[in-house]
């Protein structure tokens, strides 16, 4: 039997980026707020501190701060013909888990998106007409706008003290920024970080070949910062020990570094840590959320009511709850109709590794931050006419490396054997002087009608509810645009004087054991129709109003930038709606 | 404050994979940062001594096995000697041997290669089969021009080295064991213990870290990221230190 907790104004499934952000707005507001979430409380001091923190077996092998599959994991397969198969170890992705969520191990690359991505589907319908576009290519305008989103976008980097150029400030073009951003309102709150020798490099090979290449926007600190809520963290010190791990330095933007000191201290805020949602509880009318159900590491049972459920749980988790709660029509993608697993994306990523002479080269690539690099950005979006590649879409590149770690860093030129004396030789001649971005192409995904998530027919989660199944595969459009971006990525290198290179495309069929990024998107969508979007433009929910779905699950499609910079504009925004408009008429915010 | 939601009761199966001692239990948050002291957990550091999962039979195969991924060389010593079987044998019989964490409910099913490894296996099992497998694979001679009755470690460098690309291209008939997949494990274990902190086991003396230039946990740049194309002066540290540091330490 679940115990029933006292009734709040506000439940928060999941305290990562999002339910940090919206939890704070909500309890300034004066709510009663709980936050349930699945994973433990995480803290540098006792989590990831100096003395261990820089620990690559054990945090990036063994990637100890993640989910582990035994809880719960998802079937995969390509096609629709094919028969979905477990996840039973992470490879293409990899879900957070813990007080933080992804903010405790992300690399901080903090991007806007562009003004012409939020309005995707009516601008390149209007510039290339709609028969351009892929048939089955089903990309959606978002319901809002970067106007709408900048104030936003603004909050989150002064939270997080985010470090970089502004290269449009009120429409102004900056020298030294990215030329191609939505005119920000004001500059960003800190100095880029410096960048080591190869950044430096191959910014200077971009510009000779025309390029205007640009710091790419760092929550990793170029200095002390003290932000908007009082919160403190120090200058990052270039461990190349970021993404995967927990900062022991205080330098990387988190929740805990931003946020939650404040939080935690409100009186009308509480949390519960190791203690997963399972399902979302309606009235009998089933348009009307009633609060959450969860269970503790005991396997006690629990109910926590509340007057407005907030799902925070990242993409994949929040349409998981509501196809266990039986919310919203489910996605059915062979008679194109239904709503929830819909327009689910990934990121379209390569990477060109090369190597430079090491009488000449000195790159010493261990020193980096998360989110260091120099970046161009004129293959992002719609910054180039598409007219005659014949496909749409695109990414920044750059040499974005963050590590030197041995055990994932130490590329060999193609053509070396795998192992053996050749191997060790050459592990030891191009250590100091290869360059490995990682993403260094870091593409878009749109969306595709047979790209989506459902519940699988066999698998089962420890609960014995079904795992969800997802169906992906990458489509053409996408893999000429990898083609193209690596060949212009692949020059610059080439430009900086790499001996040999060794282009990595994107190459189908997608496969569940290559990580590409943990940008999942889609599958709970926002938009202006209910018949195609799960939530009006505010991210709550068509059927049931007193439910918000908080994250990239409500992108219609993917851009080619880092998705979390748009995720955190997204909860202001919905956060402020909540607040200016819900609260004094609880309704739906949008009549459809 | 945190305390525990307090329960008694027997855990049940389904909360029992979570639950990883009297820390991890779930917990109230409330009013301040819920820090208590003595509740965080550093690495587990391997100490020498008996071996805790490798059988003397299978030893010598599988210092053989890493002595072949990462030969010796006059500057820096083999997989053998950097200590990369220990690390192997101390991760088989922990956590990573016995698949702790992941999703291992069935059916079984091969399916294509980009859904992943279906193997009900886990890594220890696959490790006791595969290596029998090899060792009799060897002693029946059964690869073209190899002698029949001796040992892998018996065999001459290059003739190991025949076997190891036969285990590569997935030529070699392993009896029930995925010598293609096994390969690839087995590739990838040797050469984490080699880059791995010493801590665990393997690169010993930072010997790894030492032939390439890492200066290890490090963990301060600030007056490097802008010095550009000039070798880092310094040695490398371990998490758990470095000799010259601790002199009397073993
Ligand atoms: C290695 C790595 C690097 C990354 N780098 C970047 C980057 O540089 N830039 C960028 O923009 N993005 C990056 N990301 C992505 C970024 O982490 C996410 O976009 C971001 O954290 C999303 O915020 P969120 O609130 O939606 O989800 P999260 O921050 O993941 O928070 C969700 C929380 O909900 C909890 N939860 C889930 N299900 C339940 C349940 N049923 N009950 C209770 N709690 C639940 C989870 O445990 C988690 O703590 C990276 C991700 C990873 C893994």
């Amino acid at each position: 039997m679940a115990r029933r907790l006292p009734r709040k104004d506000v439940v928060i499934v999941g305290l990562g980026w999002t339910g940090s952000i919206l939890a704070n707005e909500l309890t300034d507001a004066g709510l009663e707020v709980a936050a349930i979430e699945r994973g433990p409380w995480r803290a540098a001091a006792t989590d990831y501190p100096p003395n261990w923190a820089q620990d690559e077996l054990r945090y990036r092998i063994r990637h100890e701060l993640f989910l582990q599959p035994a809880q719960t994991t998802f079937t995969f397969r390509n096609k629709m013909s094919q028969t979905g198969l477990p996840i039973r170890n992470w490879g293409a992705f990899m879900p957070p888990n813990g007080v933080g969520g992804g903010g405790v191990h992300w690399n901080a690359e903090t991007w806007r998106f562009l003004p012409t991505d939020f309005v995707l589907r009516t601008h390149l319908t209007q510039r290339y007409g709609a028969r351009f576009l892929p048939a089955d290519m089903t990309i959606q305008d978002w319901g809002v706008t970067y106007a709408e989103l900048e104030p936003h976008y603004d909050r989150f980097e002064y939270l997080c003290g985010t470090c970089g150029q502004a290269g449009n400030l009120q429409g102004q073009i900056l020298e030294g920024g990215n030329p191609f951003e939505g005119p920000r309102s004001r500059a960003y709150p800190n100095p880029p970080q410096p960048q080591p020798f190869s950044h430096t490099l191959f910014a200077q090979a971009a510009r000779t070949l025309g390029y205007r290449p640009f710091p790419q926007p760092s929550g990793n600190l170029s200095r002390e910062y003290r932000n908007p809520l009082g919160v403190r963290q120090g200058p990052c010190s270039y461990c190349g020990f970021c993404e995967w791990f927990g900062c022991g330095n205080y330098s990387k933007a988190s929740p805990q570094t931003t946020i939650l000191p404040v939080l935690v201290r409100k009186a009308n805020f509480v949390a519960r840590d190791r203690c997963e949602v399972t399902r979302i509880n309606l009235d009998p009318s089933g348009r009307r959320a009633t609060g959450v159900t969860f269970v503790d590491t005991s396997g006690q049972e629990w109910e926590q009511p509340a007057d407005l459920v907030l799902v925070c749980a990242y993409t994949i988790f929040n349409v998981q709850l509501l196809m266990l709660s039986n919310i919203g029509q489910r996605y059915d993608p062979v008679a194109n109709r239904g709503v929830i697993g819909r327009n689910f994306t990934h990121q379209t990523i390569s990477d060109v590794v090369s190597f430079f002479d090491p009488k000449k080269f000195i790159f010493n690539p261990f020193i980096a931050s998360g989110a260091i690099g120099m970046c161009i950005d004129e293959f992002n979006g719609d910054n180039f006419d598409h007219g005659p590649h014949g496909f749409v879409g695109g990414g920044y590149m750059g040499q974005v490396q963050t590590n030197g770690r041995p055990i994932e860093t130490t590329p060999v030129p193609p053509g070396t054997p795998k192992w053996g004396a050749k191997w060790k030789q050459a592990v030891k001649e191009n250590y100091l002087s290869a360059t490995k971005p990682g993403t260094g192409v870091h593409g878009s995904m749109y969306s595709y009608r047979d790209v989506y998530l459902d519940l699988d027919p066999t698998y089962k989660d420890r609960f014995g509810r079904p795992l969800v199944r997802i169906t992906m595969d990458f489509h053409d459009n996408e893999l000429k645009q990898n083609r193209f971006l690596t060949d212009r990525f692949a020059e610059i290198f080439q430009a900086m004087g790499a001996r040999q290179m060794d282009k990595q495309y994107r190459r189908a069929p997608y496969d569940i054991g290559d990580y590409q990024t943990t940008h999942l998107c889609g599958g709970a969508i926002m938009g202006t129709d209910p018949k195609t979007s799960a939530l009006n433009r505010y991210l709550q929910s068509w059927d049931v109003p007193n439910l918000f779905v908080i994250g990239a699950s409500a992108f219609p499609q993917n851009a080619g930038y880092n998705p979390t910079g748009t995720v955190a504009a997204l909860a202001y925004w919905s956060a402020e709606a909540i607040r200016t408009r819900y609260l004094k008429s609880p309704g739906p915010l949008v009549h459809a | 404050m945190s305390d525990g939601i307090r329960r008694r009761d027997v855990l049940t199966g389904a909360a029992l994979a979570l639950v990883g001692g009297a820390a991890a239990r779930a917990g109230v948050i409330k009013g301040e940062l819920p820090w208590r002291p003595d509740t965080a957990s550093p690495p587990p550091r391997v100490e020498p001594g008996p071996w805790q999962f490798f059988t003397p039979e299978e030893l010598p195969t599988i210092e053989a096995l890493a002595d072949r991924i990462i030969p010796p060389d006059s500057q820096t010593p083999g997989g053998k000697d950097a200590g990369c079987v220990v690390f192997l044998d101390r991760q088989l019989a922990g956590a990573y041997g016995s698949a702790e964490g992941l999703y291992e409910r069935g059916p079984f099913i091969q399916g294509a290669e980009q859904q992943g490894p279906q193997s009900s296996k886990t890594p220890a099992q696959t490790y006791r089969a595969a290596l029998q497998a090899i060792d009799q694979y060897c002693r029946e001679g059964r690869g073209s021009g190899m002698p029949r009755g001796k040992h892998f470690a018996e065999l001459a460098p290059e003739q190991q080295d025949e076997m190891l690309h036969g285990l590569e291209g997935g030529t070699v008939d392993m009896s029930g064991v995925d010598a293609k997949q096994f390969f690839t494990t087995l590739l990838k274990d040797i050469q984490d213990g080699f880059f791995a902190d010493p801590i665990y086991g393997g690169n010993r003396d930072m010997c790894a870290w030492k032939m390439i230039g890492f200066p290890g946990a490090r963990y301060d740049y600030r007056d490097w990221v802008s010095r550009h194309n000039e070798r880092y002066p310094l040695p490398p540290v371990s998490i758990g230190g470095r000799a010259d540091w601790t002199p009397r330490q073993r």
